[in-house]
């Protein structure tokens, strides 16, 4: 197998933040646009700091709620594409690095990670 | 108010922000959160959640093409991003203990430093030779394209970057910014990088260091959907815009107003924050 230079690394590196960006505004999209056909006439109330429910934040409620329609859970999915982004940049860097032999650089790329994930 | 008419107000503030920020390097996501928090009454904590994924927004749709083009040192960036997740971690936690009074007054002084910062004249730095033993082990020497060929280049004072990005990505957790014009400095000023390589390699760690505080933004219930949705098309399609007539237009008189505009906003979110209006 041919190794994998630093080069493709850079290109590879660019089309998954290009296409997570693109896939994520997409998904957005669409739930603003559901959400404001259910909700466009009501008022708009960010004033006071509430939190979010449940389906807001966490993966399994979030699609069950999709399924149902509704619009707020699809947009914080295209967000949760958004910030998986760069995160999913980190994890290909690692097997990047891997298949350069540069164990350094893996190590470096797994302390990054680890941080991340370690606090979501 | 209804929430379309809210929204579509929100989508044309967050086009002009993303325009602006574009246009005159100084980032989108220093005059949301002013403009959310002042104009449209919003809570500074869901502010802060949509100016964070607008944020990655911006920064990784325009990494892509920096890194495609080889300008970023990706090495580099990597290393200083252990600084930077670290701090913005701990900078997202820092948020939920202080007071909204306190965040719109450390706001402020960031907004000034940050605008006054964009006005220093940066020279390009072109460090060359061997480097340092640190910066070897660390493989952080690189080349950048120029018309003439690749140019190779090295780098100095690594630790001093380190702790610079570190305060960097504190405070861009804490207030949900890139902090692009501290992650310069860092690179620029104490790393000596090349002006082309520390403005592209810091747009590439800004996604990152994004991410790690909005992951602990998301799981408090910080980020709303709703409000999230108009910011981050709105400024992901103003600096797309903008990135395609940056050739062609003047920008220096532009970006004269335009900070005049964040020092405006800075000092209202000072009187503010002190007046307990926030």
């Amino acid at each position: 197998m041919k190794k994998i230079q630093d080069q493709d690394l850079e290109r590879i590196i660019g089309q998954l933040l290009r296409y997570g960006v693109l896939l994520s505004s997409l998904v957005v999209l669409a739930g603003g646009i559901v959400y404001l056909i259910r909700h466009g006439g009501e008022s708009p109330q960010f004033g006071t700091f509430r939190g979010e429910p449940d389906k807001m934040k966490n993966p399994a409620p979030m699609w069950k709620a999709i399924i149902k329609g509704e619009g707020r859970p699809l947009i914080q999915l295209g967000l949760l594409i958004l910030i998986a982004t760069p995160i999913a940049r980190i994890v290909f860097s690692i097997f990047g690095y891997l298949s350069e032999r540069d164990y350094l650089y893996m190590l470096i790329t797994g302390v990054v990670l680890s941080v991340i994930l370690w606090n979501l | 108010m209804t929430i379309l008419l809210f929204s579509g107000l929100l989508f044309a503030g967050a086009l002009m922000a993303g325009l602006l920020g574009s246009l005159t390097g100084l980032g989108g996501g220093v005059v949301l959160i002013p403009l959310l928090t002042l104009l449209f009454k919003v809570d500074i904590h869901y502010a802060i959640g949509a100016s964070l994924v607008s944020v990655i927004a911006t920064s990784s749709g325009a990494a892509a093409a920096y890194v495609r083009d080889g300008i970023s040192n990706i090495r580099l960036g990597m290393f200083l991003e252990v600084a930077t997740t670290a701090g913005a971690v701990g900078g997202a936690y820092l948020a939920t203990y202080l007071s909204t009074s306190v965040i719109a007054i450390v706001f402020g002084i960031v907004l000034i430093v940050s605008a006054i910062l964009s006005f220093v004249k940066q020279g390009d730095n072109l460090l060359t030779g061997p480097g340092s033993k640190l910066t070897r082990i660390l493989k952080l020497n690189g080349t950048y394209p120029t018309p003439q060929g690749k140019q190779s280049y090295t780098v100095k004072n690594i630790i001093g970057g380190f702790l610079m990005m570190n305060v960097a990505g504190v405070l861009s957790g804490l207030l949900g910014i890139g902090s692009g014009a501290l992650k310069v400095l860092a690179m620029d000023n104490i790393m000596r990088t090349p002006f082309k390589v520390s403005t592209t390699t810091s747009n590439f760690m800004i996604g990152v260091t994004a991410a790690a505080s909005a992951g602990i933004y998301l799981k408090r219930g910080y980020i709303d959907p709703g409000l999230s949705m108009p910011v981050m098309l709105g400024v992901l399609a103003g600096a797309f815009a903008g990135s395609r007539i940056l050739t062609k237009t003047k920008v220096s008189t532009l970006k004269k107003v335009f900070a005049a505009v964040i020092l405006l906003l800075a000092l209202e979110m000072i009187y503010n924050g002190v007046n307990h209006n926030l």
